[in-house]
């Protein structure tokens, strides 16, 4: 019992490591091993389900900072690992398939693992430090793995935008440890408590939650840090299911929810961090606004899922802000499953269309892929919150505290941005799966291999009963009042959900059912705001300004005058002697060593 | 009236400066050669002065002026070696003028 969870981080480190130094030669032998390393830690987090244990091996100690790996298991990471390594499990299956004929298959298995122990460090870490360097390794094994196809340009700089878009929000992340650390005195969730902060001024309480929250916004791409995640499609799409979709992204969700459990921060004592939780929940607000405007517009299969993915995130960063996390890790929890069910379910669709995933040239997909057709209706169907799916009661959970919150605006919001939401997914579902096939990828798709279907099977299983399995996985979710009921109760939340339902489906029938092409253009959502030629901007002016001038001062202050100046004058002196003293006089010599005799002489009789 | 040992000294310094003097100023290798050859004198002079009002037992100590045959020894070597040198020079390169043997200038 005690040793369980150290296997639980080792086995995919193990994994990862043999492959890289052992098998790389050996792609079979690879996945299999990967594969068989999740299946065994998806076994593991069963049994160890609704168990509470620490553990705890030293291993920095430096005056009054006590760093060490250890594991906390509670409901929180319980839960965590079985979605963790539930769909990572799926997600290995389903790669077995869609990358048989990957050239680099090794290496992308290795990078699976070494995605998978991250992210089982996360999960499972005991203090803020640890969490930190698991954090960062997700990054790194996020990087690696959307830059797969690195040949690609697209797909080596899609990495690097997302490792350095992660990395300026885990700098506001790292500075709010530090600042935790210097008013807790501890790093150790276990002994964090909210008392420490009373008699402080809420202004420092607030930015340390908020500085945290940058990690979040960075790594679960929250407005203004979200432009990495659209791009991250360009990796594998097994990858962006499994950690651009499930895990990794609501990793920033599952850290505040840890965060403010391990504070004990309730809607009674927030007032002691300020108005940290309103920035939050707006935060997440306008970004599940803002994504799904621009999901509206986009063309390629898996932006539209990646922007669904977004604005999704945005719900759970609101409940969160709405001192909800319950609601926040219920929504995460069971979005896991329907968006990696919808994000494999692309992935089928991709393999079938010769890796097509412009959506206008697909169509008619619904006859030829029927089981890929019907999970990915499944999965739609609970991403669209149609009641009885999984999605439905967690996403009546959000609205509900804020409804709760007493926070009218953040409530319609919601309501709207489930409305866009709807509209479009059947969008997307009426363009690429009803209608005629528009190109030939289309019209010689055919159905998935079992290896791959199987995984979206059990997904779209879990997509309707996961509700129902959280009372035993996750039963932190049911810690507050969720109507988990068959009949849901008759209330505010219920209508305004079925209500944005109802409008979302039928302004995607009439304006897309049986269309060829898009009849609607909004080159502002279509160009997402246009966030990323702002940035560009920003960096062209700002940045290559403030560049500019440091490589001035490297330039001209530190290379031309210290360094530079330093070996120009050593020159210039030594020129000086050479020329004046070295003159090949034989006369000059002898003056100049009878000078040096006689101040010698000097300086041994006179000093 | 004998002169004192500072007499001896002074005029041995003397002797010494102008050699000096002669060895920085003067062109001619010879020249420089022959002033060199002073500055050894000079040195001799002041051993010799030394041994002579050293007294050891009533008599004047000797060491010093045996280390003058030494001096004049080597000093006769090193006027041979020096004065092929210089023939030699002249011959490859038809002077001893020093400003024009510069090869040594760096």
């Amino acid at each position: 019992m005690e040793t369980l969870p150290w296997f639980l981080l080792l086995l995919p480190l193990a994994s990862a490591v043999i492959i890289q130094l052992a098998l790389k030669y050996s792609a079979t032998a690879s996945s299999m091993l990967s594969t068989l390393s999740v299946v065994v830690t998806f076994i593991i987090s069963c049994f160890l389900i609704g168990s509470t244990a620490e553990g705890y091996q030293p291993w920095i100690s430096i005056g009054g900072l006590d760093l060490g790996i250890g594991y906390k298991l509670d409901q929180l990471a319980t839960g965590m690992m079985i979605v963790v390594t539930g769909i990572g499990m799926l997600v290995h299956l389903f790669s077995l398939g869609y990358m048989k004929d990957d050239k680099a298959k090794a290496r992308y298995f290795a990078g699976l693992s070494l995605f998978m122990f991250s992210m089982t460090g996360i999960v499972l870490a005991s203090n803020f430090i640890m969490m930190f360097i698991f954090w960062e390794l997700v990054g790194l094994s996020s990087y690696l793995l959307i830059g797969h196809w690195y040949q690609k340009n697209s797909a080596a700089d899609a990495a690097k935008k997302a490792f350095l878009t992660n990395r300026i929000g885990d700098f506001g992340m790292m500075i709010g440890i530090l600042m935790l650390w210097g008013v807790m005195g501890t790093v150790v969730f276990a002994d964090m408590n909210v008392g420490h902060f009373s008699g402080l001024c809420t202004c420092l309480t607030g930015a340390i939650i908020l500085l945290i929250f940058c990690g979040a916004v960075g790594k679960s791409a929250q407005l203004p840090l979200h432009v990495w995640l659209p791009d991250a499609m360009e990796g594998p799409t097994p990858v962006s299911a499994l950690i651009h979709a499930a895990t990794m992204v609501a990793a920033g969700v599952y850290m505040m929810a840890r965060v403010f459990l391990s504070l004990g921060i309730t809607p009674e004592n927030m007032e002691i961090i300020g108005n940290a939780p309103d920035v939050i929940a707006w935060v997440g607000g306008i970004t599940s606004l803002v994504a799904a405007l621009m999901a509206t517009q986009q063309d390629d299969i898996k932006k539209i899922l990646a922007y669904s993915t977004l604005s999704q995130l945005g719900y759970m960063v609101m409940a969160v802000g709405l001192i909800a996390p319950e609601a926040g890790m219920f929504h995460l929890y069971t979005h896991a499953w329907f968006k990696g069910l919808l994000f494999l379910g692309s992935g089928a669709v991709i393999f079938s269309c010769h890796h097509e995933q412009n959506i206008w040239k697909m169509g008619g997909l619904f006859k030829k892929m029927p089981i890929t057709s019907i999970t990915f209706l499944i999965g739609t169907a609970a991403l669209t919150a149609v009641p009885f799916t999984s999605g439905f009661y967690s996403k009546e959970g959000i609205l509900h505290a804020a409804e709760h919150a007493h926070n009218q605006p953040l409530f319609w919001l919601a309501v709207c941005v489930a409305a866009l939401t709807t509209f479009y997914m059947f969008r997307l579902f009426f363009v690429a799966f009803l209608g005629q096939a528009r190109d030939h990828g289309a019209e010689k798709a055919k159905e998935v291999p079992l290896i791959m279907w199987l995984p979206l099977a059990a997904l779209a299983v879990m997509a309707f009963v996961s509700p129902w399995l959280s009372q035993s996985i996750l039963p932190i979710a049911q810690s507050w009042d969720l109507n988990l009921h068959v009949m849901p109760p008759m209330n505010t939340a219920f209508f305004a959900s079925i209500g944005a339902f109802t409008v979302g489906i039928a302004a995607a029938f009439v304006l897309y059912f049986g269309k060829d092409k898009d009849p609607v253009n909004i080159p502002l959502f279509r160009n997402k705001f246009y966030c990323d030629e702002f940035y560009a901007r920003l960096i062209k002016y700002f940045q290559d300004a403030l560049a500019a001038i440091i490589h001035f001062f490297d330039e001209f202050l530190i290379a031309g005058m210290i360094v530079g100046g330093l070996s120009r004058s050593a020159t210039g002196i030594g020129n000086m002697f050479r020329r004046y003293a070295q003159s090949g006089n034989l006369n000059s010599y002898s003056f100049l060593m009878a000078a040096g005799v006689l101040l010698v002489i000097y300086f041994t009789v006179f000093y | 009236m004998t002169p004192t040992l500072n007499e001896y000294l002074f005029i041995s310094g003397l002797l010494f400066a102008i050699g000096l003097g002669g060895v920085i100023i003067r062109r001619n290798i010879i020249v420089i050669f022959m002033c060199l050859e002073m500055m050894l004198a000079a040195a001799s002079l002041t051993l010799v002065a030394f041994s002579r009002f050293n007294t050891v037992d009533g008599l004047p100590d000797y060491d010093g002026q045996v280390v003058v045959f030494f001096i004049i020894t080597v000093a006769a070597a090193e006027v041979a070696v020096g004065l092929a040198i210089i023939v030699s020079l002249y011959r490859a390169r038809q002077t001893i003028n020093t400003d024009e043997l510069t090869s040594l200038k760096g």
